[in-house]
């Protein structure tokens, strides 16, 4: 078991949190839709530290979000736990139970296109019990003025927002609950170029102010290498653990990085890997890589 | 849409939707373009009726039918009171029908112990057309407003409910699970995520619903009534005054345009999220 107070030579992030260890130990998951069993997940077995930033990438149909999905308790798994800080947060037989410590953030998007952002944001606060309404929107306002001067949009309504800025107020959302993980389920996916780097940049930005354990799912190897600690590469299904690259990148990081020799290694590395699934994956008539 | 800000992509409309307050009324707005496709309708029927085309013999043209409707219409108590009538009726039967089609589409959406027992029955009676439904209501009920009222809200009932529950359907996963996530109980996530989920489907019934409504209670008034703007252009046929039969069709046409307003207006204020 790594020591918690291990920080990377180079990397003038805020120090780790006390707790967002995570450790996935054999994780099966069969899923048997019409007496046809679909195996998603087998074996499938990680450890994260608290304030790790673990990027895992794979084909489509992969597990990846089957593992996000029980992560974050809405799904059950099938043999194998989940431990959150030593605590058993998935074993066969428990009711998934999600909760406020681990929020995910959607590809798609999931703001509340009734409400508005201050609401959107306030909502856990609110549901929680946490405190009064008007303690709630304060913190609400600060959290949003924090993440660059996003107050002026407390009133719109998520569909006079960019994608962009949605996700960044779903972002919000999660990290004002003070979560131990945040769960990112591929959340730039339908982003161009231009306003994927934006975000990645906030996104470094927030890690680097507050350390959070992230485990942020994509089918970019490039951005999960650029971003995470450790890109963690799956299996085409039944997805299990193919490769796990640290990735010893200096942090604070910019856009620069990416044309590193240290950086094209990884990615050499990674590369081979990658596409083997993807090759894989695409013989057996799954959806292709993105 | 309205103003982009020079950033562009950042934020869409800067003003909060909730302080929009515009003057309705002013002679930039008015619609000059549907002023004069009216005009051009009235002119076409007015030139086929006075060249007397194929068909347009027995047609009255539009001058005639405006005499008829000021000097017979437009002053007595009986016209303005098939109006009341028939708009009474269309009301009582669009609100019945919301306020029993919008709970049976939540339940039909929610429940699948309710879905297996009641969606069947449901499925078969939705195909009978409304007027398929004259002979048994006036049977039924005892009074022939009570069969009327009846007919409008079957009119519209089957409609907002299967809009309902289609509604209740797509709510999307993602919603219920992050609703669980931040903590919100059952009843909050009914309240405060599902209900709002499903009102433009609510919208989408109405819409639909008042359409029909006005459909079905003309020609219910035809066959079954001694009032209301349907029984007056069947009267009008009746008694071969086709002036009449026009009077009664433009009214229905006003009425009708005058309903969906009033439902485009609800239905906006329904949904202070969607952009204008």
């Amino acid at each position: 078991m790594a020591d918690n107070s291990t920080v990377t030579t180079g990397q003038t992030v805020s120090p780790r949190p006390k707790s967002g260890k995570v450790s996935v130990r054999n994780v099966t998951k069969i899923y048997d839709p019409e007496g046809a069993n679909v195996v998603a997940l087998e074996g499938f077995s990680m450890d994260m530290d608290a304030g790790d930033f673990v990027a895992i990438v794979g084909p489509s149909g992969c597990g990846k979000s089957t593992l996000m999905n029980i992560l974050a308790g809405f799904d059950t798994l099938s043999s194998g736990e989940i431990y959150l800080d030593g605590e058993v947060l998935a074993a066969p037989g428990t009711k998934p139970t999600p909760g406020a410590d681990r929020v995910v953030v959607f590809q798609q998007g999931a703001l509340f296109p009734w409400m508005t952002v201050l609401e959107n944001v306030t909502y856990g606060l609110l549901r929680q019990r946490q405190m009064g309404k008007a303690q709630a929107k304060a913190k609400g306002m600060e959290f949003l003025e924090r993440s660059g001067n996003l107050g002026r949009i407390a009133n719109s309504y998520p569909a006079q927002l960019s994608s962009g800025m949605q996700r960044r107020v779903e972002i919000i959302r999660a990290l004002i609950n003070n979560p131990k993980i945040l769960l990112l389920d591929e959340p730039f996916r339908a982003m161009d170029t231009v306003n994927k780097n934006r975000m990645h940049q906030h996104l470094l930005k927030i890690f680097q102010d507050n350390r959070k354990t992230i485990i942020f799912i994509t089918h970019d190897l490039e951005e999960a290498l650029f971003l995470a600690d450790r890109v963690i590469v799956m299996t085409t299904r039944p997805g299990t653990l193919k490769l796990d690259i640290a990735v010893d990148l200096p942090r604070p990081r910019d856009q620069s990085i990416m044309a590193s020799a240290a950086y094209i290694a990884l990615k050499q590395q990674a590369v081979s890997a990658v596409r083997e699934e993807a090759k894989r994956a695409f013989e057996r008539g799954e959806r292709e890589m993105a | 849409m309205s103003d982009r800000t020079a950033a562009g992509a950042e934020v869409k409309a800067s003003n909060s939707p909730r302080s929009r307050r515009n003057s309705r009324w002013s002679i930039s707005k008015i619609n000059w373009r549907g002023l004069f496709s009216i005009a051009c309708f009235f002119l076409a029927w007015g030139g086929a009726v006075a060249f007397e085309l194929p068909g347009f013999a027995e047609i009255p043209g539009p001058w005639e039918v405006l005499l008829t409707f000021v000097n017979d219409f437009l002053f007595t108590k009986k016209y303005w009171q098939s109006w009341g009538v028939s708009f009474k009726r269309v009301i009582w039967g669009f609100v019945l029908a919301q306020i029993l089609g919008i709970p049976l589409g939540l339940f039909l959406g929610t429940s699948r112990l309710f879905n297996g027992l009641v969606f069947p029955v449901f499925e078969i009676m939705r195909p009978i057309p409304p007027l398929a439904w004259v002979p048994l209501s006036i049977l039924f009920w005892p009074t022939n407003e009570a069969s009327i009222i009846f007919i409008t809200f079957i009119g519209a009932f089957f409609i907002i409910t299967i809009n309902i529950y289609d509604g209740v359907r797509s709510i999307k996963q993602e919603h219920i699970w992050l609703a669980r996530s931040l903590g919100a109980s059952r009843v909050r996530i009914f309240r405060r995520i599902m209900l709002p989920a499903v009102v433009p489907t609510i919208a989408v019934g109405m819409t639909l619903g008042i359409a029909v409504t006005w459909n079905v209670v003309i020609a219910a008034e035809m066959i079954a009534s001694d009032s209301g703007l349907g029984r007056l252009t069947w009267e009008g046929y009746v008694s071969s005054t086709p002036t009449v039969v026009v009077v009664g069709m433009i009214s229905i046409g006003i009425a009708g345009y005058l309903s969906t307003l009033i439902v485009d207006n609800v239905e906006r204020r329904m949904m202070p999220w969607r952009k204008s």
